[in-house]
């Protein structure tokens, strides 16, 4: 079964999830109903500190056996710092998606682009439809 | 099994090589020493040892020549024997590519008349032998059709491609600069006219149509199609891969087909030697044929001469003239055949996947059913849905029974697709026991399901682990130790 | 005749199944009027007996010639019996790309041994499946490298294979790419301050031969240096793969990718195909790269076992983003070079070195006839450029006694008139070419 959507973040409908720090930056990973749908992630490839994404651009590429999907970033704004432990270990995605299977810490351009997305309810109500 | 590296022990050898008759020279003399290499660690193996390794290893490995091979789209049909003999001689191996044309008469003239025969058999102005497999001849297909436009002075930059299309489509149409647009399949499982209508214009370079579609269902609409698509000053690409079905029957140029690819592997019974060489002639109408890769052969009276001068030609596709020896393999397959075998072949191949179709419909679900051609597809919907049993789990199972799986999980758009193509080499009972065991593991899926889920159950080896092999690459053997 | 098994009965029974009485029923779909209503416009079928003939007829109609003096990227090399035995086995050369592991673990195996033995003979930690041919090797990996760097221009050698450069030229066309070519030195070998004139931020990479199309060897360490400098990538090929047991390989001089034809490697000449693109490169190319890659795993019993990997670099996974469209290899061809490679062993160098000696002794006997003249100082392995009185005059008196000379270089290279290109193989004794001098003299 999926884990609990924790509700201390924001959500994309492309199934990315963003937790604001407060302090102008924020963290993102992909949620734990999209590491289900996708299966085993084999791979991922992080983007160089300082790529600058603009809300809804690819931001990293996750990889399973038989498929490749795109990272969109959910907010936009300027890589700071990337979960280079996913290098060794992309497991950590399947395992943890909300904690240790963060992707990448980001320097929000513009932090009204959190109000855009979804909060928990909303983004369960989206699992709900796409699952019928 | 041990690797060939790990039988290997110093001071072993299965060739040996002939002691020189010149003088031998010091190599630092002839090579300065910065330019030669220090190490040379391949195996070393005895003769006997080395025969039996790869004999071992051919044990492991499931070919048309042991059983029954229904997978979908690569027409696994038998591959006559003769044919492998003929192209073995001497006059047909010996050559060099650059061998004055003089010497090479007896090939040109193969390579013209089965340009010729291929011409006839499609209904095209001209074919090139040169692309080397069936994705090497579409990229070629849509280098000409953007040739065409860029020497008209036509800016088109989209691709059309359908929904059911196999992935080479798009990824031929990107790496010539073109983007692509999906366009969608019909309830019927042909071209939505309506939506081809709304997408079709004159940014469109191409249609690339497969027909028979990868539902192995022919589209009724074609003319209709052709007509949109021509209309707008666009070209309807042909992807030929599945052109055993309509082999004497109706041709590609007939219907519109600006550019038809082929696989002589597939449709001209050349074998596909563990996934090559193939080779991927490509057919054009006459408005392509400036187009066309050079070297083209030119006959002059009794004579053939290759020519580069064809001042509007893409250029090349690959060194020399293509796979020649596989042409050779078609050619002369297409000479037993003559025309009345070739009708037959895409009589047989149809009349072979109904009655599979027919048999499995009780036991299986049918997405489209409707006459279908050289191939049926079904889904394995029920059965996940009534026992969590897969399509790759009834794949897996099928090897037990001693068949080839079929075709799975494509086209993308019939969910747990079985894909099955069971080619017109194929007798009666054959396909009476492989519906014998479809229909067995049907049952078994309802009874005993994890039997299905744990097969194959008969094989050197068990389901292997895709993700360790995607998560930790090993591509190349290291020696330990 | 046919390869169809039904009788009547069996068609009568099979329609009856499907609720049809005849065949044309199964064609429906097509539209009466694009129905084929002649017969196809081919000769009349032959028995198997009449095939042969026929073949045979066609065959003869080539002549083979006592010796052949060109490689120009096809070479003849003997190949031990063990080759065609093992590749003629039907359970390899009838079956499709190995798509069920579980069955197709001999020629993956034979495939993950091949990719072995090409990583080391080139120098580098990865190799592929195969690709088509050496050319379309080198032009997909200009292709992929101009991909990664998201850079348009790529540098060539002039001295690389002028077939190689012509599909170089259509690939790079068909991606928006242009090409530059960089001129040879004297010696034969890449003229490295023009090289470095032309390496700007905008290449992507920089493609040589070595040995080149004139048999030189390229200095290829001092070649990476300047290219890695500038940050670009750079690609290596060869012409004749035997030079891999002798020389050493590009790799291991800080080559990027390695890329050839590796025909010699137990592949007949064929007149030209089917032939095997060799591709290797550094382990962190290894999720970029094109082609099919066979990787070793584990099975549920902790079992090795076999897979085609990283399927998701492919173009059925990821389509239009593919930087590739192959979907194949050449699959018998590498398990032949494979086969080859394992009876060969160490004695691949032996090889090597036997083909230096005779490439030495025919060029030292043909340099002494009157007229004729070394062109580029640089250090060779089996073939080499002369300059003679009249080229033209020379092949024609080799081919009037049924051999077949040395390719002429003014067709790509107008500058250099009169000039040509030999290659000397194990195959040629030293008797043939005494011959030769004798003809020529």
């Amino acid at each position: 079964m999926s884990k609990a959507n924790p509700t201390d973040r924001f959500y994309s409908k492309d199934h990315e999830w963003v937790k604001d720090n407060g302090d102008g930056t924020a963290i993102v990973g992909i949620t734990d109903y999209a590491q289900e749908m996708l299966t085993d992630i084999v791979f991922v490839e992080l983007p160089q500190t300082g790529k600058k994404v603009a809300q809804g651009e690819p931001v990293a590429v996750v990889e399973s056996v038989k498929s490749v999907s795109d990272v969109y970033a959910p907010v936009g704004g300027e890589v700071i710092g990337v979960n280079s432990k996913l290098e060794n270990d992309p497991s950590l995605i399947n395992q943890d998606a909300f904690g240790e299977g963060w992707i990448v810490k980001m320097r929000l351009s513009n932090s009204a682009e959190l109000k855009s997305l979804l909060n928990v309810a909303d983004y369960e109500k989206l699992i709900k439809e796409e699952k019928h | 099994m041990k690797l060939i590296f790990e039988i290997s022990k110093p001071g072993r050898s299965a060739a040996n090589v002939t002691a020189s008759d010149v003088p031998a020279i010091s190599i630092e003399e002839a090579i300065d020493k910065k330019y030669l290499r220090s190490d040379l660690d391949l195996p070393e193996v005895a003769e006997i040892d080395l025969v039996r390794h790869y004999t071992n290893l051919s044990r492991r490995n499931f070919g048309v020549d042991l059983g029954f091979y229904p997978l979908g789209s690569c027409t696994m049909k038998y591959n006559p024997k003769v044919n492998e003999n003929i192209a073995a001689t001497p006059g047909f191996i010996g050559l060099h590519p650059y061998a004055p044309d003089e010497f090479a008469q007896g090939n040109l003239q193969l390579i013209y008349e089965m340009q010729k025969y291929l011409s006839d058999i499609f209904g095209m102005a001209e074919f090139t032998l040169q692309p080397a497999a069936g994705a090497h001849g579409e990229l070629t297909g849509m280098m000409m059709i953007k040739k065409c436009f860029e020497v008209k002075g036509e800016k088109r930059h989209l691709v059309l491609i359908p929904d059911a299309a196999h992935g080479t489509n798009p990824a031929s149409g990107a790496l010539c600069g073109f983007d692509t647009v999906t366009l969608r399949s019909n309830s019927d499982g042909g071209v939505d006219i309506e939506h081809l209508k709304s997408l079709m214009t004159e940014d469109v370079a191409a249609l690339m149509l497969t027909n028979p579609n990868t539902l192995g269902l022919f589209e009724r609409n074609i003319e209709q199609v052709a007509q949109i698509i021509h209309g707008k000053g666009g070209l309807l690409y042909g992807d030929g891969a599945n052109a055993n079905a309509f082999l004497g029957k109706t041709r590609p140029g007939d219907l519109g087909f600006d550019v038809i690819q082929l696989n002589l592997h597939k449709t001209f019974s050349t074998p596909h030697g563990g996934g090559g060489p193939g080779s991927g002639p490509v057919g054009v109408s006459a408005k392509l044929v400036d187009y066309l890769p050079v070297p083209r052969i030119i006959k002059n009276g009794q004579d053939y001469n290759w020519s580069d001068n064809f001042p509007h030609s893409i250029g090349r596709v690959r060194a020399f003239y293509g796979n020649f020896n596989v042409v050779v393999k078609a050619y002369a397959y297409i000479r037993s055949l003559g025309s009345e075998g070739l009708t037959r072949v895409s009589e047989m191949a149809v009349l072979n996947a109904n009655y599979i179709k027919e048999k499995l419909k009780p036991y299986f679900d049918l997405p489209y059913d409707r006459v279908c051609m050289h191939e049926c597809v079904f889904s394995g919907k029920r059965q996940v849905a009534e026992a969590g049993v897969h399509t790759t789990d009834i794949a897996k199972r099928l090897i037990d029974f001693g068949y080839h799986p079929p075709t799975i999980y494509f086209p993308l758009i019939v969910p747990e697709a079985i894909m099955i193509e069971p080619t017109e080499t194929e007798s009666k009972e054959t396909l009476d026991t492989f519906c014998e065991a479809m229909i067995a593991i049907a049952r078994e899926a309802k009874e005993n399901p994890q039997r299905v889920k744990d097969a194959p159950l008969s094989t050197p080896v068990s389901r292997l682990d895709e993700v360790l092999a995607a998560r930790k690459p090993d591509v190349v053997w290291k020696k330990t130790g | 005749m046919d390869y169809c098994p039904h009788t009547n009965d069996d068609i009568t029974q099979m329609q009856a199944a499907i609720g049809i009485s005849s065949i044309d029923e199964l064609f429906a779909d097509i539209p009466k009027k694009f129905r084929l209503k002649r017969m196809l416009d081919i000769p009349a079928a032959l028995s198997e007996q009449q095939t042969i003939t026929a073949m045979s007829d066609l065959a003869r109609k080539n002549k083979l010639p006592q010796l052949t003096l060109t490689g120009a990227g096809a070479y003849s090399h003997f190949i031990p019996a063990v080759v065609g035995h093992i590749i003629g086995r039907a359970e390899f050369y009838t079956a499709y790309t190995p798509y069920q592991a579980e069955i197709s673990q001999g020629i993956m195996q034979a495939i993950y041994e091949y990719q072995t033995m090409i990583a080391h003979l080139t120098g580098t930690e990865i190799a592929n499946a195969s690709m088509y041919d050496g050319a379309s090797a080198m032009a997909e990996a200009a292709v992929l490298c101009a991909k990664m760097s998201n850079r348009t221009k790529i540098i060539v050698a002039r001295s690389v294979h002028p077939e190689y450069r012509q599909v170089l030229n259509t690939y790079s066309w068909a991606n928006g790419y242009a090409v530059v070519e960089i001129a040879y030195a004297a010696s034969g070998q890449i003229d490295l301050n023009a090289l470095q004139n032309q390496l700007d931020d905008h290449v992507a990479a920089v493609l040589v031969q070595s040995p080149n199309f004139f048999g030189v060897i390229e200095d290829i360490a001092p070649i990476a240096d300047v290219v890695h400098k500038k940050g670009v990538l750079l690609v290596v090929g060869f012409t004749d793969a035997t030079s891999l047991g002798i020389l050493q390989p590009a790799g291991a001089s800080g080559a990027d990718f390695v890329v050839g034809e590796g025909q010699s490697f137990g592949n007949p000449l064929n007149y030209g195909g089917p032939y095997l693109g060799v591709f290797a490169a550094r382990e962190k190319f290894l999720r970029r790269i094109p082609g099919r890659l066979v990787g070793a795993t584990l099975d549920k019993n902790g079992q090795r076992g076999f897979v085609l990997t990283l399927q998701t670099r492919e173009q059925h996974i990821r389509r239009e983003k593919a930087t590739s469209n192959i979907c194949s290899n050449e699959a018998l061809c590498a398990l032949a070079a494979g086969v080859y490679l394992a009876a060969l062993g160490k004695n691949l160098k032996k090889l090597a070195a036997l083909n230096v000696y005779k490439t030495q002794y025919l060029k030292n006997k043909l340099m002494r006839l009157s007229g004729w003249h070394e062109v580029f100082a640089a250090p060779v392995y089996n073939e080499f450029v002369l300059r003679c009185p009249n080229a033209r005059q020379v092949n024609e008196k080799l081919q009037a006694a049924g051999i077949i000379g040395g390719y002429e270089l003014h067709k790509d290279y107008p500058e250099l008139k009169n000039t040509i290109l030999f290659c000397v193989t194990e195959m040629i004794s030293k008797e043939g070419m005494d011959k030769v001098v004798m003809i020529l003299k």
